[in-house]
């Protein structure tokens, strides 16, 4: 049994005023994550991954298809009670202080009255607002509400935390903390799904990812799985002042400095490319292989000529 | 009354407190001080009348803004600001939800009418120096009031679970307006002939009936309130609330929160 299960969620919204018009946010989206897993769920602005978010937590409901989150239905209140939620841009009741805030959270959550008031301040000293706690929140900055807002989505010690852009509007340091929260988390043993555009961060912290664009998956695996089946590249180096002709034909991106050429092209062209030096006489300094980063994988996906096919996973 | 929506009850009414709901009492105190000191210097004979009419009548106006204003307010600002997510993303259902914002609504309003009603028995005190055993219906017709913001606050619930806060202001308005002149709409319709009897007498029956549980005249001048009309008042308004909160539930059980 996996902790999410989604099972061809799909979503479309008339748009229009008078003549409506469907308009496809997600099709049919077919995903699993295990236990413990931190899952990314990458893809720009726009690609449907807060919809399919709001999906999960009953806010929106699907046009077709289902999930199930701890073997229970996405309505169910047992389930729900093992979830935590931090929404995208989090705002909050702000005439309440953190404490406060934190209070009637654990109270719709069922966390009991006796172990409340020890779980707020242990929230709160995790995410940095223990001197905060009596302030309202209206008086908190976008990034003092994104930690509170980190603090009450595992407040009630979730089995599962789904954190939409939890980077969000926090400085270098904060999301340095939110990282060092996460990695902790999944000590803790919980799984952990969410969505971000900071492919850096998804990078450092996931254990696989899926890739959404326009609605629709577009990849999902383990980072080095994903990015080794992006066509690789290599490093040339020589010495040299002017690039031979022959390398506009092998796809090569060249460029000079004082004595040497560096060049970067295909994986597949490097024999023709060693030939056509050999031939020119050009002395070779060095020939690296390049690493494809997440970022290239995803700038591949999401491309409108890029396009792969997605699948269940 | 389940856990989950006695917490969102409690909320709602700390919501309405810290942002300063109550302070229209300062306002009804000022109406009522004043009210009292002049009407004991220019009337004789009717100080007990104005104060009474008065009053009650500036109770009624005072809990109706507050029911508009605040209660069309209750949904739309939440999904608005996105307060919600966090909220429904728990164990607590939908209808938990209208429900406990419905209590926490319907119980500032109570406090708020209770203030204003040991307010209206100070400035009458004060006006007549001893209380009168007609005085007890006092009692009586504002709990009337008190039904008729359960009413409207169900009715603003309602509406702002489906369209936006300015429409349902108008609309709730409008039917207090209109509930207001029930009982002339159900003569108007009884005076009618075929389709135009037909079409007010449904209008007559379908907007919430405030005439019938305004008072305030009678009770004025000392008239006793029969214990039919209570229970009969009493059963009204609990329906017809249920019935609009059935479906403000039902409307928003169905909405995708965008």
């Amino acid at each position: 049994m996996a902790a999410i299960d989604i099972l061809g969620l799909e979503k479309t919204y008339q748009v229009g005023f008078w003549r409506k018009r469907p308009k496809q946010a997600l099709k049919a989206l077919h995903l699993s994550v295990e236990h413990g897993e931190v899952f990314g769920f990458l893809g720009p602005n726009g690609a449907g991954k807060t919809t399919t978010l709001k999906m999960l937590m009953g806010l929106v409901y699907p046009t077709a298809g289902t999930a199930r989150i701890l073997d229970m239905e996405l309505d169910d209140p047992r389930m729900k009670a093992q979830i935590g939620f931090l929404p995208e841009q989090p705002y909050f009741y702000d005439y309440l202080t953190a404490r406060e805030l934190l209070d009637y959270y654990g109270q719709l959550s069922g966390v009991p009255g006796k172990e409340r008031p020890q779980k707020i301040r242990e929230m709160l000293e995790l995410v940095g607002l223990r001197d905060a706690a009596g302030v309202q929140l209206r008086k908190f900055s976008k990034g003092m509400l994104q930690r509170v807002g980190i603090a009450q989505a595992i407040l009630h010690d979730p089995k599962v935390v789904f954190l939409d852009e939890p980077m969000s509007g926090l400085d270098p340091m904060g999301r340095r903390e939110v990282r060092d929260l996460m990695e902790r988390l999944k000590n803790e043993g919980k799984t952990v799904f969410f969505s971000t555009h900071i492919l850096s961060d998804a990078e450092a912290l996931c254990d696989r990812v899926a890739i959404i664009n326009m609605g629709e998956l577009r990849g999902v695996g383990t980072v080095a799985a994903l990015t080794s089946s992006v066509q690789g590249k290599i490093e040339l180096v020589w010495q040299g002042t002017t690039v031979p002709t022959f390398l506009k034909s092998l796809n090569a991106e060249c460029h000079v400095t004082r004595e040497t050429v560096r060049a970067i092209l295909p994986e597949q062209n490097q024999d023709a490319a060693l030939d056509g030096l050999r031939r020119e006489r050009l002395q070779l300094i060095s020939l690296t292989p390049v690493r494809t980063s997440l970022e290239e994988y995803f700038v591949a996906q999401v491309q409108p000529n890029g396009a792969t096919a997605g699948g269940r996973q | 009354m389940n856990s989950r929506i006695f917490h969102i009850a409690a909320n709602t009414f700390r919501e309405a407190v810290r942002d300063r709901v109550l302070y229209n009492l300062i306002a009804f105190a000022l109406l009522m001080s004043g009210a009292a000191i002049l009407v004991g210097q220019i009337s004789i004979e009717i100080e007990r009348l104005v104060v009474i009419n008065l009053g009650l009548t500036a109770v009624s106006l005072f809990g109706v803004v507050i029911a508009i204003f605040i209660g069309i307010g209750l949904v739309s600002k939440e999904i608005d600001k996105r307060t919600l997510y966090t909220v429904l993303s728990r164990p607590v259902r939908r209808w938990e939800f209208i429900t406990g914002k419905f209590f926490g609504l319907a119980g500032t309003l109570a406090v708020n009418t209770f203030l204003m009603a040991i307010g209206v028995f100070a400035a009458l005190l004060y006006v007549s120096h001893h209380f009168q055993k007609s005085d007890g219906w006092l009692l009586v017709a504002l709990y009337f009031i008190a039904l008729q913001f359960v009413i409207l606050t169900a009715l603003a619930l309602f509406f702002s679970s489906f369209s936006s806060p300015l429409l349902s202001a108008v609309f709730a308005f409008a039917l207090f307006v209109i509930g207001s002149f029930a009982e002339d709409l159900r003569g108007f319709a009884r005076m009618a002939h075929g389709l135009e009897r037909w079409l007010a007498t449904a209008a007559a029956y379908l907007v919430p009936n405030f005439s019938a549980l305004n008072i305030i005249s009678s009770v004025a001048h000392g008239q006793p309130v029969s214990g039919q009309l209570i229970f009969y008042n009493s059963l009204y308004a609990l329906i017809y609330a249920s019935m609009a909160l059935c479906g403000a539930v039902l409307i928003f059980e169905r909405r995708n929160l965008k």
